[in-house]
C-alpha cells in the first residue's frame, strides 16, 4: 500500500483548517467513488425499469444503501487507521471544468468532517429504507418511492464529499431536487404538490446566495475548490469581500437548514412521507447548512461580523422554533418546528467559531439519532392510528404500541438533554460555548448564553407535551374512515427494529463520543484544536442550570398534559398560542412583504407585454394587412386590365423620355 | 412617296393591334391584334434598315417572325385548351388562376 508510506513522509497537518490533503489511491480509495455511485445508479435503475422492478426495487434500495454505507465504513476505518495529521485524503476524479482563467478538478474529500456525514447519512438512510419497506408497503409507487430516496442519498454524499464549492453545488441541487420530489410525493393532492413546490421556492432563494458566493470567491480567489479558497482566505481578500461572501453562504445555509427568514417551508415539508420527514427533514439534508457553516470556517473566522450574524440567526431560529413548537398539535409539525429550533443550536454553535465548530457537528449527530428515530414513532403512530396526526386525537397510546414508546422515550430523553442520553452531552456544550465569551465581549456570552439555556427549557416543555399528549394521559382517539373503532397496534418488525437501532443511539451515542474527547479529537484535522476556554459560568453552575430548567419544562408539561384533561377542541388560547400556531405570522409576512408584491408585479408585467410589446407587434401586422388589402384591388385578374397598365405605363415612359430629350 | 409614310403606317398598325388586345374580348381577336402589332415592328425594323442602308433590320425582322410563328403556335394551343374547358373564348372569363 503505497499511499501508506505517502501519508507517512507527509509533513504534519497545520492545526487550523487543512487546505490540501493527501493524494488518496490505491486500497479502499480505488473504489471509494462507489459511495455515491451505488445509491445513484439504483436510483436510476428503479426509475429506468418502472413498473418492471416494482416487486424487487425497494430492496435494491435498501441494497444500494447498504452498499454505500459498508464502502463509508471502510473509508473510515482506514482513515482512523492513520495518524491524526495525515486524516484528510483527496481522491481525483479527473478534470471537470477547464474553462479560460477557470480550472476545476472534479474530486472526493474524505476527511474526519465529511466522513461523519457520510456515516451518518448512510447509517440513518439505512434504517430508514428498511423502515420504509414495510411504511410504503401498501403504496403503489412505493419503488418510485425507494429511487428519490436512493438519489438523495447520492446527492447528499456528493454534497459533503464534493472538494469544491462547485461540487458541492451540484450535490446541492440534488438533494434539493430529491426533497422536492418526496414531498410532492403524494402530489395528486394540491396541497402537498403545493407545500414541495413552497420548498422549492424557498431553497432556490438560498442557492442564490450559494451562487453569490461562488462569484466572489472566484472574482477574488481564482478558484473554487476548498483547497485553495479556504487555506488563507484573510491574505486573498479584505475583510469586506470575506463578510459579504459569508453572509451570501449563511443566506444559502438558512435556505437548505430553515433557519430564520427563509424558515416557513419546512412546517409544509412534512406533507411528505414520514420516513422522508425523518431523513432528510430533521437528520440530515437540513442539517446540510450547518456543514457549509463549519466547512467554510476559515472565511467565517476571518469574518467577524459575519460570524455575529450566524450566532444571531441562530439564536432567533432556536427561539423561534421553539416557540411555534409549543402550539403545534399536528405531531410531525410539532417535531418539525423542532428540527428547526435544534438545527437553531448548531448554526449558532457553528457561528461561535472553533470553539463551536465540533459541538454543531456533534450535537448535528446526535440530533440526527435522535430527531429521525421519533419522527419514525410518529410514523409508527400514525400507521396504527389511520394515519392520525393530531395530537390531541392521541392519549395512552403507551399500553398498546410498547415499543414506539419506548423508543420514543428515548429520543425524547435525549432531546431534552438529560443524562446520560446522548442531547446532554451535545447540547450541554453548545449552551457552555455559547456561554464563552468572543473577543472579550461579554455582552455577547451574556446574550446568546441566556438565550441557548431558556430554549433548552422551551423544548423541554414542547417535547415534553408531545409525548405525554401522544402516549400518557387518556384516550381521546377517534373513529376510523369507516366509523369501526380505532385498534392501534404494534408496527410490524420491519418498522421496529430500525426504531430501536435508532433509540440505542439516543442513548448511548452521546456518551460514546464524549469520552475522551473523541468526537472533538477525531474532528480536529478540520476544525482545529481549540485551547480550553472559560464560560462566564463555571461549567458546573451551567449543567445545574440546564438541568434545572429543562427540569421546570417538563414538570410545566406533566401538569397540563399528563394528568389534567386534554381538550379535543384546541383552547383559544393567548395571542403568543394563536401567532406560534399560525408559525408566528410568518406566512402571513412572506404574502404581504413577498408573495402580493411578487404577484402585482407579475400582473403589472403581463399588461405591459400585452399592451406595448403585443400591441406593437400586432400593429405592424395589421398595417400590413391593410396595405396589402388596398394593393390587391389593383390585382383584378382580368388580362386586359394589365395590358392596358403596362401600355399606359410605357406611353409615360416616352412621354417622359421625349420631354428630357427636347 | 417617302419612307417616313411606311413608319406612319407601321405606327397606326401598331395602334390598331393594341386597340384590338385592349378592346376586344375574344381570345383570338386579341391574338390577331398581338400579330399585328409584331408586324408593324417588322414594318418598322424593314424600313429602318433601308434608311440606314444596312441589313441589320431585315435580319431582326427575320428573327421576329420565327419568334412570332412559335408564339402562334403555343398561344393557340393555349386558347384552344382554355375553350375546351371553359367553353368560352373570352378572355374576361379567365381571371382566376384556378380553374
Amino acid at each position: 500500500m503505497h499511499s501508506l508510506a505517502l501519508a507517512a513522509t507527509l509533513p504534519a497537518v497545520s492545526p487550523v483548517v487543512n487546505p490540501a490533503g493527501a493524494t488518496a489511491s490505491g486500497g479502499v480509495w480505488s473504489f471509494a467513488w462507489l459511495v455515491v455511485a451505488l445509491p445513484l445508479a439504483s436510483a436510476a435503475v428503479l426509475l429506468l425499469l418502472g413498473r418492471r422492478a416494482d416487486r424487487w426495487g425497494h430492496w435494491l434500495g435498501v441494497l444500494a444503501s447498504t452498499g454505500a454505507f459498508v464502502v463509508g465504513l471502510l473509508a473510515m476505518l482506514e482513515v482512523l487507521g492513520q495518524a491524526a495529521s495525515s486524516r484528510v485524503w483527496d481522491l481525483r476524479l479527473g478534470t471537470w471544468i477547464d474553462a479560460g482563467a477557470l480550472h476545476l478538478d472534479a474530486g472526493l474529500r474524505f476527511d474526519p468532517l465529511s466522513l461523519t456525514f457520510v456515516l451518518l447519512v448512510t447509517f440513518v438512510g439505512t434504517l430508514i429504507h428498511v423502515y420504509s419497506v414495510a411504511y410504503m408497503e401498501h403504496d403503489t409507487d412505493r419503488r418510485r418511492f425507494f429511487a428519490y430516496l436512493n438519489l438523495f442519498v447520492a446527492a447528499m454524499l456528493l454534497l459533503v464529499l464534493a472538494d469544491s464549492f462547485v461540487l458541492l453545488f451540484v450535490g446541492w441541487e440534488g438533494v434539493g431536487l430529491a426533497s422536492y420530489l418526496l414531498i410532492g410525493f403524494w402530489n395528486h393532492n394540491t396541497p402537498y404538490a403545493v407545500a414541495a413546490k413552497k420548498a422549492f421556492v424557498a431553497n432556490r432563494v438560498g442557492d442564490v446566495g450559494l451562487l453569490v458566493a461562488m462569484g466572489l470567491m472566484f472574482a477574488h480567489f481564482g478558484a473554487l475548490d476548498f483547497g485553495t479558497v479556504l487555506a488563507d482566505p484573510a491574505a486573498h481578500a479584505s475583510e469586506g469581500t470575506l463578510t459579504a461572501i459569508g453572509l451570501m453562504l449563511l443566506l444559502a445555509a438558512c435556505g437548505k437548514s430553515a433557519q430564520f427568514p427563509l424558515q416557513s417551508w419546512l412546517g409544509d415539508a412534512m406533507a411528505g412521507p414520514t420516513p422522508v420527514s425523518a431523513l432528510i427533514h430533521a437528520a440530515t439534508m437540513v442539517t446540510a447548512g450547518v456543514y457549509l457553516i463549519v466547512r467554510s470556517g476559515a472565511i467565517f473566522e476571518a469574518a467577524p461580523s459575519a460570524q455575529l450574524v450566524v450566532v444571531v440567526v441562530g439564536a432567533i431560529t432556536l427561539l423561534f422554533g421553539a416557540i411555534v413548537g409549543c402550539a403545534k398539535d399536528d405531531i410531525k409539525k410539532a417535531l418539525a418546528a423542532s428540527t428547526m429550533s435544534q438545527i437553531g443550536y448548531m448554526v449558532l454553535a457553528a457561528g461561535l467559531g472553533p470553539v463551536g465548530y465540533a459541538f454543531a457537528i456533534f450535537h448535528l449527530v446526535t440530533h440526527g439519532f435522535f430527531k429521525a428515530g421519533m419522527f419514525l414513532g410518529a410514523g409508527s403512530v400514525m400507521h396504527g392510528m389511520d394515519d392520525q396526526v393530531d395530537m390531541r386525537r392521541f392519549g395512552g397510546l403507551a399500553r398498546y404500541m410498547k415499543v414506539t414508546w419506548i423508543t420514543f422515550m428515548m429520543g425524547w430523553l435525549a432531546i431534552l438533554g438529560i443524562p446520560p442520553f446522548s442531547g446532554f452531552f451535545s447540547k450541554d456544550k453548545i449552551i457552555e460555548a455559547a456561554f464563552i465569551p468572543t473577543d472579550g465581549a461579554q455582552w455577547r456570552a451574556w446574550v446568546f448564553g441566556t438565550v441557548a439555556l431558556v430554549g433548552a427549557g422551551i423544548t423541554a416543555f414542547y417535547m415534553s407535551r408531545l409525548f405525554f399528549m401522544t402516549f400518557e394521559g387518556e384516550r381521546r382517539w377517534t373513529t376510523r374512515k369507516d366509523g369501526s373503532e380505532q385498534h392501534p397496534h404494534e408496527s410490524p418488525a420491519l418498522m421496529t427494529w430500525p426504531m430501536i437501532v435508532l433509540a440505542v443511539g439516543s442513548v448511548g451515542l452521546g456518551l460514546f463520543l464524549a469520552l475522551g474527547n473523541r468526537f472533538t479529537g477525531w474532528l480536529e484535522p478540520v476544525t482545529g484544536h481549540v485551547e480550553h476556554e472559560e464560560p462566564v459560568l463555571p461549567a458546573g453552575v451551567l449543567i445545574a442550570l440546564t438541568l434545572t430548567v429543562v427540569v421546570v419544562g417538563l414538570v410545566l408539561a406533566w401538569r397540563r398534559y399528563a394528568t389534567a384533561t386534554v381538550p379535543v377542541v384546541p383552547p383559544l388560547g393567548t395571542a403568543l398560542t394563536r401567532a406560534a400556531r399560525v408559525d408566528l405570522y410568518q406566512d402571513a409576512v412572506n404574502d404581504a412583504v413577498l408573495v402580493e408584491p411578487g404577484q402585482h408585479l407579475t400582473r403589472s408585467l403581463v399588461y405591459a407585454d400585452h399592451a406595448v410589446v403585443d400591441g406593437g407587434v400586432k400593429g405592424v401586422t395589421h398595417a400590413t394587412v391593410g396595405l396589402g388589402a388596398l394593393l390587391r384591388r389593383l390585382q383584378t385578374g382580368y388580362v386586359r386590365t394589365y395590358a392596358a397598365t403596362m401600355l399606359g405605363g410605357l406611353v409615360v415612359l416616352l412621354v417622359v423620355v421625349l420631354a428630357v430629350q427636347s | 412617296m417617302t419612307l417616313t409614310h411606311y413608319l406612319v403606317l407601321s405606327g397606326i398598325l401598331f395602334s390598331i393591334g393594341a386597340a384590338a388586345v385592349l378592346l376586344r374580348r375574344n381570345a383570338i381577336i386579341a391574338f390577331m391584334g398581338v400579330e399585328l402589332m409584331l408586324n408593324a415592328t417588322n414594318l418598322c425594323l424593314v424600313t429602318f434598315s433601308r434608311m440606314h442602308g444596312e441589313l441589320t433590320g431585315q435580319v431582326l425582322a427575320f428573327f421576329v417572325m420565327v419568334v412570332a410563328a412559335a408564339e402562334v403556335v403555343v398561344g393557340l394551343a393555349i386558347i384552344v385548351a382554355i375553350f375546351r374547358t371553359r367553353r368560352s373564348a373570352s378572355i374576361d372569363d379567365v381571371n382566376l388562376l384556378k380553374s
